[in-house]
């Protein structure tokens, strides 16, 4: 190996590498919010990138249908709640996010033509069918579990990964498919040659962390969901309903999974199952930093890629056992150095 | 006893099958400050629970003249409801300032926008806060943590303001202290019901009493009357209560 194809592989593993370093932020939120370990992380990676793609294809994309459908069963739902618990002044909001929204979403995917529109909008308006999944997927399969063990809500994210790894492959079929990149541009920097979906990836990678790290530490939303996943029940008592935290950390979640399948589409070919592969490997960086630390969760993502490229060019086959073998030590170590804390409640 | 603010009748608590309490009656009026005595295990915390809707329970809790239903703890904060539990509930790794702003969160959202001004006020309460407001509230020594917790349920401006056992585990000058701190509330026109097991303490600062005895209530009066009865001096004053 010389220096050029060290390199470059640094350059392939630090791409990456900022890829998982959000999914496992939004691993870690979403755990230490409502503590579900989601699993499903990756299908919003794929459909993210697939709906895109349909779009640039010319087609309608399926997950507009999941959108509509999911919408109709959370309204239903919700409204049969809000008349028997005598609160019918909810409905209005139901037919608003539940109904209104996506038909909305709907009306202008079918009018617009997007396979004629300019790549930002179709962007937003992949973004805009796939993040609403997001809190509609935790009103339907979580809140009504909300208080259940940490065991039966990872029961249940196994059960909503294969549901929507199995509606991926519905909508969007075996094929894999890639996108247009953000930009042709090539960049010579001594002998190596950077392009520019990686700068795209690595800038939109940090301006993601730094907008997370502002939204934590200076909006009111951001310090809910801390206290949430600090004191579950002193957050309670303050007015931040279970629900709330809940439908915004899987908002969070959403769109970050979505916004990472739409970066590295122009990378790699998208399948409807590749999300699953990268979502786990965000886990991996999120058990690193225990499931609580945001930093140590991006730190442990880098390594994550940079290990992954490095031994897909030593020992290629060899490339997943490597990265997920890693849990191991990095689950001795977390064992012997942390001691289990009771919760204070 | 003018218009009641809360009026709690028949409530029932069962965990599993085992009732923890039974038929309870209980008002508190406007303004006045209702304490509710008893020892350990006798359902205190747990009443609590339950007419803050983190417990399900049976019967009927009526607040500002409107029976609750579908009891739910955010509809009842957004009612001016607060609750300042027994083990204080803070955010530890988050600064007093964070944890007073929010618990003002219910008023952000419906569209207030004067939480500095109420900051400031629960400043003057506490002046010990203001010295503190950068600081990690997990760093704060007991008395303080106590102080944080009930300036973080003023933020919420409430009608009705529940403590539980506010004097637990802090060392005597501090309970004093904060046992002013509740009487001047009083002034600013918040109901008060106050939990406790420090009955003396209790009884000085309240309008009227309950005691609470295995999930049933036992006896009630103007707290005075209370101080005064043979049965509550022989068990929860001791022999100094008539020096008092």
């Amino acid at each position: 190996m010389d220096l050029q194809i060290a390199l470059l592989l640094g350059q392939d593993g630090i791409v990456n590498g900022a890829i998982y370093a959000l999914l496992a932020l939004a691993l870690v939120l979403v755990f230490a919010v409502t503590r579900v370990i989601f699993i499903p992380q990756g299908e919003f990676v794929a459909y993210g990138a697939l709906t895109l793609a349909a779009f640039e294809a010319g087609k309608t994309p399926g997950t507009l249908w999941l959108l509509l459908g999911a919408g109709v069963l959370v309204a239903l739902i919700d409204t049969v709640i809000a008349v028997r618990g005598g609160n019918p002044g909810r409905i209005k909001r139901i037919v608003l996010w539940d109904l209104a929204l996506p038909a909305a979403i709907a009306g202008l995917v079918l009018w617009l033509e997007p396979a004629t529109l300019p790549l930002a909008a179709k962007v937003a308006l992949s973004l805009a069918i796939v993040v609403p999944l997001g809190p509609m997927i935790y009103r339907l399969a979580y809140q009504p579990l909300a208080e259940a063990s940490v065991l039966v809500l990872l029961i249940v994210s196994v059960a909503v990964h294969i549901a929507l790894v199995g509606l991926g492959l519905l909508f969007f079929g075996a094929e894999g498919s890639r996108t247009t990149p953000f930009s042709e541009a090539q960049f010579n920097v001594g002998t190596l040659t950077v392009n520019g979906q990686t700068l795209w990836v690595l800038g939109a990678s940090c301006v993601l962390i730094v907008a997370l790290y502002l939204f934590f530490g200076r909006t009111l939303y951001g310090k809910a969901l801390r206290a949430t996943a600090i004191n579950r029940v002193g957050a309670r008592l303050m007015g931040i309903s279970t629900t709330l935290a809940g439908k915004l950390s899987f908002t969070l979640a959403a769109g970050i999974g979505a916004l990472s399948g739409i970066l590295i589409a122009p990378i790699t070919t998208v399948y409807y199952d590749t999300g699953f592969l990268i979502g786990l490997k965000g886990f991996v960086a999120a058990i690193i930093a225990g499931l609580v630390s945001y930093p140590l969760a991006a730190a442990g993502a880098i390594l994550v890629g940079l290990l992954e490229s490095f031994s897909s060019f030593w020992a290629s086959a060899f490339k997943e056992v490597i990265v997920f073998t890693l849990i191991i030590p990095v689950l001795v170590w977390r064992s012997l150095t942390s001691h289990h804390v009771e919760e204070e409640e | 006893m003018s218009t009641p603010i809360l009026e709690i009748r028949d409530l029932c608590v069962s965990y599993g099958k085992v009732e923890a309490l039974h038929h309870i009656n209980l008002k508190v009026a406007a303004g006045q400050i209702v304490t509710v005595i008893g020892p350990n295990g006798a359902g205190k915390t747990t009443m609590l629970s339950a007419i803050m809707g983190l417990l399900p329970s049976k019967g009927e809790i009526e607040f500002q003249g409107e029976v609750q239903r579908d009891i739910e703890v955010e509809h009842l904060v957004a009612m001016g409801m607060t609750l300042v539990p027994e083990k204080r509930a803070l955010f530890g790794e988050m600064s007093v300032e964070d944890n007073l702003l929010l618990g003002a969160f219910m008023r952000y959202r419906a569209g207030d926008r004067d939480q500095g001004k109420t900051m400031d006020q629960v400043f003057g309460t506490f002046p010990r806060l203001k010295e503190r407001r950068a600081q990690l509230a997990g760093t704060l020594s007991g008395g303080e943590r106590q102080m944080l917790a009930v300036g973080r349920a003023l933020m919420a401006k409430p009608k009705l303001l529940m403590l539980d056992e506010p004097s637990l585990g802090l060392a005597p000058l501090i309970v004093r202290e904060i046992f002013h701190i509740i009487a001047d509330l009083k002034k600013t026109g918040v109901a008060i019901l106050l939990v406790e097991q420090n009955a003396r303490a209790a009884l000085q600062i309240a309008d009227y009493g309950y005691v609470l005895e295995t999930g049933s209530v036992a006896l009630e009066g103007e707290s005075r009357a209370l101080a005064d009865d043979p049965r509550v001096v022989e068990t929860y004053l001791g022999l100094g209560g008539k020096k008092q």
